[in-house]
C-alpha cells in the first residue's frame, strides 16, 4: 500500500520541517515570507514539470499565474462569488485557455517556443493594465478576504497551514505523477522528442497537458497570493515576475521536485536576508545567483545529492 | 539519512533566524522608498532627503532625548515587495510610523495593513484616493492631483481657454490626475474635447499628438503622467508643431524634464509645488523660508537640482518628529493623534493644517503654482 501511494521518506521530512518551523516564528513576518516561499514554489513545481520534465521553456508563467489571479478575484469582489468558486472557475478558464494556447505554440521549440510564451506573457500584462474596469488598472485592486464555508482565513497561521498542506499535496501528487508512465513519458520527450514520437506518442498532446498542469497550479497558487495579500496589481503579471520564477526553478535544480522548493525558498527568502547591506544588495544577490550557477549547474538541489551519496557511499563500505 | 537530516534542518533554521536585533532605545520610523525600478526618480531623492534630516535632528538631540533610527527598504514601486515591507517594518522591526510609498497603487496596497496594525502611514504620492475617504491612520504629505487640477483650469478661464484636449500616461498618476480633471472640468466651464492616452513604456506618442493635431475643437493639451512619457509627449508635440498651448502635471516638476525635453519644453507651462522656484517666491508665500532652505540645502548637500519629491520627504518626516514632540510618546496611536492635530506647520509644500476630516491639510491656493519654462528655466505665471 505504502509502495503503491509511494509515500516517501521525503515527504515525510518535508512534512516535519512545515510543522516545525513556525515554532521558530517570531511574528507575522515570518508568516509572510513562509507563505510567500510556499506559494512561489508551488508555481514552480509546476513551471518546473514544463520545463525540467517536458523541456518547454516557458517565459510567461508569472503572466499565466496573474491572469488566473486576476479571473478569481474579478469574479468574487465584483461579482460577489465566493473565493473557493472563484478559484475554481478561474482553474478551469485558465485550463481551457492553457490546452487553446498549447496547441500552436508548443509546435515551436527553444528560443521560439521562449519567444511565444514571453509575447503571450506582455499581452496578458498589457490587458490587465488597460483594462481598468474590471482590473483597476495600473494601480491594482484590492481583493475581499478568503472566507471557506463561512471560516474566515484571517490569521497568518490559518494561511500557513492551508498553504503547507497544499505544497505536501502537490508534491505528493507530483512524485507519484513523475514515477508513472506519464513521468517516464514526459522524460523521453525531454530527452529526444524524435524517439518519443518513433515510438508512437502523441507528443504534441502530452506536451499541451503538461502545460495545463502548470497553468492550473500557477493559478492557484496566484490566486491564493491575491487573497492572501489583499491585493492584486498587474505587477503580478508582469514579465519580470516571470523571469523571476524560471529563475527560482534553474537555480533550485531543473528537474528536480525539491529543486523547485529551494528555488523558490531561497529566492524569496535571500531579498530579505540581504537588506542590511543596503546599496550593494542586487550586485551581491546577482554575485550569488552566479556562484551558484557557476558551482553547482544542476542546481542547489545537486548539493544535497553529494551527502547522500557519501551517507552511501559509507553504508556501502 | 541523519546527516541529511540535520544539514536541512540546520538551513532552515538559518533562514529563520535572520532577525535583525537592536535593543539600542531608539524611535523606529519606518520608511517605504521606490530607490529603484520605474519611479526611482521619485524614491532617490526622497530617500536622500529623509537620511539627511534624519541624521541632522539626531545631531540636534533627537527627539525628546531618543534618536531616530530610520529603517528603508526599497519597494521597486511594486505593490507587492510594498506589502512584504510593511508587514516587516510592522511585525519585525517594530517602528511607530512608515514614511512612503513614493506611488499611488503601493499606497493603496498597504493601507489595509497599516490600518489594522495602527501604525501611522505618512504617504508621499499624489492619488486623492488615498485620503478620501478618510482612514483613520492614513495620512499623506504631496499635494493631490485634484489641486493640480484646478490650478490648471484656473489658468485656462484667466487665458480664456475653454476647449481642453487630454493625453494621458495609464501610470497610476496619469490616470488619477486625468479623472480628477474631468471630473471637476464642468465646474471651470472647461470642455473635455479629445481623451488619449499612452503605456508607460511608449517610447512615440505621435498617433495619439496627430489626432488632438486634427481635431479642429481643440484649444489646449494638457499631459496628466510622470516618468519618461511626458518628456516623450513634449518631443512629438514639438515635431509635430502643434500650435496649442500645452500644460504639464507636477509630475515633471524638476530640472530633469527640462533637460531630457530640451528645446521642446520652451513655453510650456507646468504646474507644480513651489519648492522647486523657492528662491523666485514672493516674500508673501508663508512657507517660503522653509521651502528655500530646503532647496539650498538639498542642492548643497547632494549637488544636484532639487525636485519637489524629496520636499515630501521632508514634510512627512518633520510632522512625524513635531508630532511625536507633542505627544511626548513613542506610542503609535498617541502619535496619531498628534499628527492629526497638526496646525500651521510650516512644510516645504506649503502650510499644513490637519483635521479629523482633513488628512492632508494643504491649502489649495499655495499648494500649487503655474510655472513656464522660458530659456531652458522655470518663470512664475502670476
Amino acid at each position: 500500500m505504502l509502495k503503491k501511494y509511494n509515500i516517501n521518506n521525503q515527504i515525510i521530512l518535508l512534512t516535519g520541517i512545515l510543522i516545525i518551523i513556525p515554532f521558530f516564528f517570531q511574528n507575522d513576518f515570518y508568516f509572510e515570507i513562509a507563505i510567500l516561499s510556499i506559494l512561489n514554489a508551488l508555481i514552480c513545481i509546476g513551471l518546473n514539470l514544463l520545463m525540467g520534465y517536458a523541456g518547454q521553456v516557458s517565459l510567461g508563467h508569472g503572466a499565466f499565474a496573474g491572469l488566473g489571479a486576476y479571473i478569481a478575484v474579478v469574479l468574487s469582489s465584483n461579482y460577489g462569488l465566493t473565493p473557493l468558486l472563484s478559484i475554481f472557475i478561474a482553474v478551469v478558464i485558465m485550463g481551457i485557455f492553457a490546452f487553446i494556447v498549447s496547441k500552436p505554440i508548443l509546435k515551436l521549440k527553444g528560443h521560439y517556443l521562449a519567444m511565444a510564451t514571453l509575447g503571450i506573457g506582455i499581452i496578458i500584462n498589457i490587458v490587465l493594465e488597460v483594462e481598468d474596469e474590471f482590473t483597476g488598472g495600473v494601480d491594482g485592486m484590492s481583493v475581499d478576504s478568503f472566507v471557506v464555508f463561512g471560516y474566515e482565513f484571517s490569521e497568518s497561521i490559518s494561511w500557513y497551514i492551508l498553504c503547507a498542506s497544499l505544497l505536501v499535496f502537490t508534491i505528493w501528487a507530483f512524485d507519484n505523477l513523475i514515477k508513472s508512465p506519464f513521468g517516464r513519458l514526459l522524460r523521453s520527450i525531454h530527452d529526444s522528442e524524435k524517439a518519443a514520437k518513433s515510438v508512437g506518442i502523441d507528443v504534441s498532446y502530452f506536451k499541451s497537458i503538461v502545460f495545463v498542469i502548470s497553468v492550473v497550479i500557477a493559478t492557484v497558487a496566484g490566486s491564493l497570493y491575491a487573497f492572501f495579500s489583499g491585493f492584486i496589481s498587474p505587477q503580478e503579471a508582469s514579465f519580470t515576475h516571470s523571469i523571476e520564477l524560471v529563475v527560482m526553478v534553474v537555480l533550485g535544480g531543473l528537474g528536480r521536485v525539491y529543486g523547485a522548493v529551494f528555488g523558490a525558498v531561497i529566492l524569496t527568502v535571500l531579498p530579505q536576508l540581504l537588506n542590511s547591506f543596503e546599496d550593494y544588495e542586487t550586485l551581491i544577490f546577482g554575485s550569488i545567483i552566479i556562484l551558484v550557477m557557476i558551482f553547482m549547474p544542476k542546481g542547489i538541489v545537486s548539493l544535497f545529492d553529494k551527502v547522500v551519496k557519501k551517507e552511501s557511499n559509507h553504508a556501502s563500505n | 539519512m541523519l546527516k541529511r537530516f540535520t544539514l536541512r534542518v540546520l538551513a532552515l533554521l538559518l533562514i529563520s533566524s535572520f532577525a535583525v536585533l537592536n535593543a539600542k532605545d531608539t524611535i523606529k520610523i519606518g520608511a517605504l522608498v521606490a530607490t529603484t525600478g520605474s519611479a526611482s526618480f521619485l524614491g532617490d531623492p526622497e530617500l536622500k532627503t529623509l537620511q539627511h534630516y534624519v541624521t541632522k535632528i539626531n545631531a540636534q538631540g533627537g527627539v525628546n532625548g531618543q534618536k531616530i533610527e530610520l529603517i528603508h527598504y526599497d519597494t521597486a514601486a511594486n505593490p507587492k515587495k510594498a506589502v512584504t515591507f510593511t508587514k516587516r517594518l510592522i511585525n519585525q522591526d517594530k517602528v511607530v510610523a512608515i514614511i512612503g510609498p513614493s506611488t499611488t497603487g503601493e499606497t493603496m496596497a498597504i493601507i489595509k495593513f497599516v490600518e489594522k496594525a495602527g501604525i501611522p502611514l505618512m504617504s508621499m504620492s499624489a492619488g486623492v484616493s488615498i485620503i478620501d475617504p478618510i482612514k483613520k491612520y492614513v495620512f499623506k504629505v504631496a499635494a493631490t492631483d485634484r489641486m493640480a487640477c484646478m490650478k490648471i483650469m484656473q489658468d485656462l478661464n484667466r487665458r480664456n481657454l475653454t476647449n481642453l484636449a487630454l493625453i494621458s500616461g495609464n501610470g497610476g498618476f496619469g490616470k488619477s490626475m486625468r479623472k480628477e480633471c474631468k471630473a471637476i472640468a464642468p465646474n471651470f466651464g472647461i470642455k473635455i474635447v479629445a481623451d488619449e492616452t499612452y503605456g508607460k513604456k511608449d517610447s512615440d506618442m505621435t498617433a495619439q499628438l496627430l489626432k488632438i493635431k486634427n481635431n479642429k475643437d481643440v484649444q489646449v493639451v494638457l499631459n496628466p503622467g510622470f516618468g519618461q512619457g511626458p518628456a516623450i509627449v513634449t518631443k512629438n508635440y514639438a515635431q509635430l508643431k502643434i500650435k496649442y498651448p500645452f500644460y504639464q502635471s507636477h509630475g515633471v516638476a524638476s530640472k530633469k524634464f527640462i533637460q531630457i525635453a530640451g528645446a521642446a519644453a520652451e513655453s510650456v507651462r507646468v504646474v507644480s509645488p513651489p519648492v522647486i522656484v523657492a528662491n523666485k517666491l514672493d516674500d508673501s508665500i508663508a512657507n517660503k523660508k522653509v521651502a528655500l532652505a530646503y532647496k539650498n540645502e538639498y542642492e548643497k548637500t547632494f549637488n544636484s537640482d532639487v525636485s519637489s519629491f524629496g520636499g515630501h520627504a521632508y514634510d512627512a518626516i518633520y510632522i512625524i518628529v513635531d508630532a511625536i514632540k507633542r505627544a511626548g510618546s513613542t506610542e503609535p496611536s498617541k502619535i496619531r493623534d498628534a499628527i492629526q492635530n497638526t496646525k500651521n506647520f510650516e512644510g516645504v509644500d506649503g502650510i499644513v493644517n490637519l483635521s479629523e476630516t482633513d488628512h492632508l491639510g494643504l491649502n489649495t491656493k499655495t499648494g500649487m503654482i503655474m510655472l513656464e519654462i522660458k530659456n531652458g528655466d522655470w518663470t512664475i505665471v502670476k
